[in-house]
């Protein structure tokens, strides 16, 4: 069996947290999903919440903390990313891209990235699709086609396998099929150096 | 071992009295502060060089002259040379005069500068920062060893039958140390030239250091220059001292937390523990200054970080007096006592001339 990494960040902010727990049915859809593939997934969640301060932190000084470091090479060594926030005030939350805005830029090309909202009503979901879809298209990630937003009445009676429950087993489909074609990721070291000096001299 | 201290030459309000020194306060104060280094024993000034406010020091060479004549011992430096968006030519015909009004007491820390609108300002673009300390560096050192240049490249007009005057004293150009927190062409770039490498070490993890100095270290000996333990390391640090250390951390904390860069961020517990800052006693500094020994090996030169982000000049005096009392004397003789005979110091012009010398004779 093959092993691959799924990261997933859940910028959820209450406690329990919707955005939380849309984040932990992909999670476990995609468990599901890729263990059908012969691919079995380590999954690591990232709540950005926990990381505010090291966010804002990261923002003034340059530099990662530590907790912060850990979770941006997370993201970085997984060979996928599950990204969940929660809408608000017409798109992601600001510690949501926040936290994207200091993840590296290069970090994320070429890797799937499954993405999921939550809100109140579902006037919300294009959000999804304007905002989440083209930030992660700016950092060449392979947004899957499936994007998937909750509402509150999601989680009503329905939601055991109704519409929602469809669109997280079709979004976590999507992404087994991209983790099993892809070989594991290799992350780059930033302090490798790439070009010799000559041919810097040259250049 | 060099011990010493630099500036950034920032102008920054005094958050506990809310005064901001006047520019002409601060230039007077910093020429205190570099004579007062060597009176207490210290090695080296360094001074940053900024063409935008809040930062004064847009003409280093004029300060480090002036400096320089009302010093005796005192090598004075830069933290850093703009090699980007300097012209190479103008880097060197200054610099040389400084080496000749100096007595040789001159070297330089070269530094890409990361302010972006500045660029434009003098005709560059930063995107092109890499190329351009790559370009310009090659030229400079062309023009401190070859007496008529002819020359080519992409970033200025192209130069026939150029001198550069003053020639180097002694026909010894000035050392040069490449400064880069994390590019690792200018580890690379410093390597290739023999040159020194200077890790700021201040305000970022002490990772970023042990990284770039492994990778100069061991380019250094794939270009011949020796081996790796024989390169010529330089580290920034910033410290703040009271004989009570928590003397040091009450008074150091409304400094630290509206200072420009890291100010409003991170408490102080949590800097010191993350980058090289240390706040406390002479000994809490000593002990920490030793470590840094752990991570990039035998080193040449300390720069200390002192008067930045407001504080009183008075202030910044007391603490070159506890550094040349307390501190320095008691890391020149540990680091001498952990350092072994191969690893050279870093090299002076009184240094580099013999060397020439002995070339010369065996020529």
């Amino acid at each position: 069996m093959k092993q691959r990494t799924l990261a997933v960040v859940s910028a959820g902010l209450s406690q329990p947290s919707s955005t939380r727990l849309l984040a932990d049915q992909l999670a476990a859809a995609a468990v599901a999903a890729t263990s059908e593939r012969d691919v079995q997934l380590n999954v690591v969640v990232i709540e950005l919440r926990d990381l505010a301060h090291d966010i804002a932190n990261h923002l003034l000084t340059g530099f990662p903390p530590a907790a912060l470091k850990e979770a941006l090479d997370t993201v970085a060594a997984a060979d996928a990313l599950v990204a969940v926030t929660p809408i608000f005030t017409a798109s992601y939350s600001g510690l949501f891209k926040s936290f994207f805005d200091v993840v590296d830029k290069d970090t994320l090309v070429d890797k799937p990235v499954l993405i999921a909202a939550t809100a109140g009503t579902a006037r919300h979901s294009l959000a999804l699709e304007h905002a989440l879809r083209p930030m992660f298209a700016y950092l060449r990630a392979v947004v899957l086609p499936t994007a998937v937003f909750a509402a509150s009445d999601d989680w009503g009676a329905d939601s055991a396998d109704g519409t929602l429950r469809g669109r997280i087993i079709r979004a976590a489909d999507e992404l087994a099929r991209e983790l099993a074609r892809r070989e594991p990721v290799e992350v780059a070291d930033p302090f490798a150096l790439n070009v010799s000096f000559e041919d810097l001299l040259r250049s | 071992m060099q011990f010493g201290i630099f500036s950034v030459s920032d102008i920054t309000t005094d958050p506990t009295t809310g005064r901001t020194p006047t520019e002409h306060e601060r230039i007077r104060n910093i020429i205190t502060i570099a004579k007062h280094a060597e009176e207490v024993g210290l090695d080296v000034f360094a001074l940053g060089e900024h063409h935008n406010e809040p930062f004064f020091s847009s003409s280093p060479t004029t300060t480090l002259g002036y400096i320089a004549a009302q010093t005796d011992r005192l090598l004075l430096s830069t933290a850093t040379t703009l090699i980007t968006t300097n012209d190479p030519v103008k880097i060197a015909e200054d610099y040389a005069m400084l080496q000749h009004l100096s007595g040789g007491r001159v070297d330089l820390m070269m530094g890409r500068g990361n302010t972006g609108p500045v660029y434009p300002w003098f005709g560059k673009d930063i995107r092109a920062g890499i190329p351009l300390a790559v370009e310009n560096y090659a030229l400079l050192h062309r023009l401190w060893r070859e007496h008529v240049v002819d020359w080519e490249g992409k970033f200025r007009t192209p130069l026939q039958s150029f001198t550069s005057t003053p020639r180097p004293l002694d026909g010894v150009p000035p050392f040069v140390w490449h400064g880069s927190i994390r590019s690792p062409e200018i580890a690379e770039q410093a390597a290739y030239y023999g040159d020194g490498f200077f890790a700021n070490h201040i305000f970022w993890p002490k990772e970023h250091t042990q990284r770039m100095v492994g990778l100069y270290r061991q380019r250094f000996a794939h270009y011949g220059h020796g081996d790796p333990d024989q390169a010529i390391v330089g580290l920034g640090g910033q410290v703040f001292m009271r004989k009570n250390s928590q003397d040091a951390v009450k008074e150091f904390r409304p400094y630290f937390d509206n200072a420009p860069v890291y100010g409003h961020g991170p408490s102080l517990e949590d800097f010191t523990r993350e980058t090289p800052l240390t706040v406390g006693s002479p000994q809490q500094v000593i002990d920490r200054t030793l470590g840094f020994r752990d991570y990039v090996g035998d080193y040449q030169r300390q720069l200390f970080l002192l008067d930045h982000a407001g504080l009183p000049v008075k202030t910044v005096l007391e603490q070159l007096d506890l550094l040349g009392e307390e501190v320095v004397p008691v890391l020149r003789k540990e680091f001498a006592g952990l350092k072994p005979a191969h690893v050279p110091d870093a090299p002076t012009h009184a240094s580099l001339l013999a060397a020439k010398q002995k070339d010369e004779v065996k020529a």
